[in-house]
């Protein structure tokens, strides 16, 4: 029998995850259809997941693109279509776009499965988001140099850990539902790989506790710096990205397996952890970075 | 002294057509190109690590290419011939990455920046980095010499002397303590 999965109106990270509880009780080989008409709104995290769940299906799912020619036209000069044509069986036409008009984005959906495609990401940002992020989130040059190194630590652990392609976006918006409508730049890295806990205990650095988990796993990662390669200077990526986004007051969230854990500022309301969410291969990671308020205070 | 343009090892030795510094196995096979610079050079001679051309380094690479330039080999792995090293062309677009793998592994390195100062970068505490800016100041001179402008013992002084030379930041000839290299 074919399920379908209904795409919320807002496909963000929220939205997201009620696609993948509807996606729970369905087995990897089971035919299903992702119907995404209703879909008024997607995030490069909505985007860059749902490409990522695509990954993920043994049988190819059916995509259904959203009826509304301003959100189609969005999501593909996002990218989102190019490669959901290999992922999906999309019914139905999408809009043809010219990747000229690059917007606010600051890099489209991007593949990810080498370290060549993270100096790919690295120069591309380089040349395409320095404008974005100097008159928009007037990011002093220190600033948006954290910003590429972000974004290069959190691709490069698609290429160190994953085992398999992943993908990465970043665009810059003012933040309306927080930050009263600040200029933000955000990153997402997703993959369908390994994930945290699968590759800290394939480098035998698994803690030794009975509460071992997805959420463990993330916090032993995260927070105590731990990497599965034991050499002393391993985990440094993970660590400084962490240290830019702290001293930026910007947000960090990293979903995988069943569990999140969040670096999470004052603006925000997120729960620093959760667990029992439903299973969802690899690693899902998103950076905001708010822009500097009146006066340089970020 | 012999001068390593950083830029040219990442574009001609290890074969990528970047400005920018990323990614472990980047970093890795730039250090690799450096290593093998350095250990045809003589003992005692001090290398300039030149980084004018490199855009930026993140984190990974900088550990990759400053930290284990720097640090001990891992026990069994071959001795590597580092000898003394001044890092040059340094600007605020690498120095936050070698910053924070510096203080992670407790190392200190010296950059001789744009303006034409020297300064010591990375994990040391007042005591060696006054005792660091003294040796450049007077271009280099005796023990003795140093103690009376630190105003400190002439053994606590040695001490000082001894850890700087140790970790390569000073040099020592039989007339005491000098500076890695001249700063023009």
């Amino acid at each position: 029998m074919t399920a379908v999965i209904i795409v919320p109106p807002s496909l963000d990270d929220k939205g997201f995850e009620h696609v993948l509880e509807q996606l729970a009780s369905q087995p990897d080989d089971a035919k299903i259809i992702v119907d995404a008409r209703h879909c008024t709104f997607g995030t490069p995290y909505g985007l860059t997941a749902m490409l990522t769940l695509g990954q993920t299906r043994a049988q190819k799912a059916t995509f259904l693109p959203p009826i509304d020619g301003n959100v189609s036209t969005y999501w593909s000069r996002a990218g989102f279509f190019r490669y959901a044509e290999e992922l999906f069986d999309i019914q139905g036409s999408v809009p043809r776009v010219r990747s000229t008009d690059e917007g606010d984005k600051l890099l489209g959906i991007t593949p990810i499965a080498a370290a060549a495609d993270v100096h790919l990401v690295v120069e591309r940002i380089a040349e395409q988001a320095r404008h974005i992020l100097t008159t928009r989130l007037k990011l002093e040059p220190r600033a948006q140099m954290g910003f590429t190194m972000a974004l290069s630590e959190t691709v490069q652990n698609i290429v160190d850990h994953a085992g398999h392609a992943g993908w990465v976006m970043a665009q810059a918006y003012q933040y309306r539902q927080r930050l009263a409508g600040r200029w933000v730049a955000e990153i997402v890295v997703c993959d369908p790989g390994m994930g945290f806990r699968r590759s800290l205990e394939m480098g035998n650095r698994r803690p030794i506790t009975d509460r071992w988990g997805d959420g463990l796993a993330l916090e032993t990662a995260l927070i105590q710096g731990v990497s599965r390669f034991p050499d002393a200077g391993r985990g440094q990526g993970l660590k400084g990205t962490r240290g830019y986004i702290g001293r930026r007051n910007g947000m960090l969230t990293i979903r995988s397996g069943t569990a999140r854990i969040g670096l999470i500022p004052t603006w925000d309301d997120s729960v620093p952890l959760q667990e029992n969410l439903p299973y969802f291969p690899g690693a899902q990671l998103r950076v905001i970075i708010p822009g500097e308020l009146a006066g340089g205070t970020p | 002294m012999t001068r390593i343009d950083v830029g040219s090892v990442l574009r001609n030795s290890a074969n990528l057509p970047y400005r920018n510094l990323v990614t472990r196995s980047t970093g890795a096979a730039v250090r690799q190109c450096i290593e093998l610079e350095l250990a045809a050079l003589p003992a005692d001679e001090t290398a300039t690590l030149d980084f004018s051309q490199i855009g930026m380094m993140d984190f990974s690479c900088a550990d990759e290419i400053v930290a284990k330039l720097l640090l001990d080999p891992p026990h069994g792995a071959p001795a590597r011939t580092c000898g003394l090293v001044i890092f040059h062309g340094i600007t605020d677009h690498h120095l936050e990455a070698i910053e924070d793998v510096l203080h992670h592994h407790g190392l200190a390195i010296v950059v001789h920046f744009a303006d034409g100062g020297a300064r010591l970068v990375g994990a040391v505490n007042d005591d060696e980095r006054l005792m660091w800016e003294l040796v450049y100041a007077t271009g280099g001179t005796t023990v003795q010499a140093l103690a009376t402008r630190a105003g400190r013992a002439h053994t606590d002084t040695e001490q000082i002397l001894e850890l700087l030379h140790s970790r390569h930041l000073v040099r020592h000839a039989e007339q005491g303590y000098h500076p890695l290299g001249s700063l023009h």
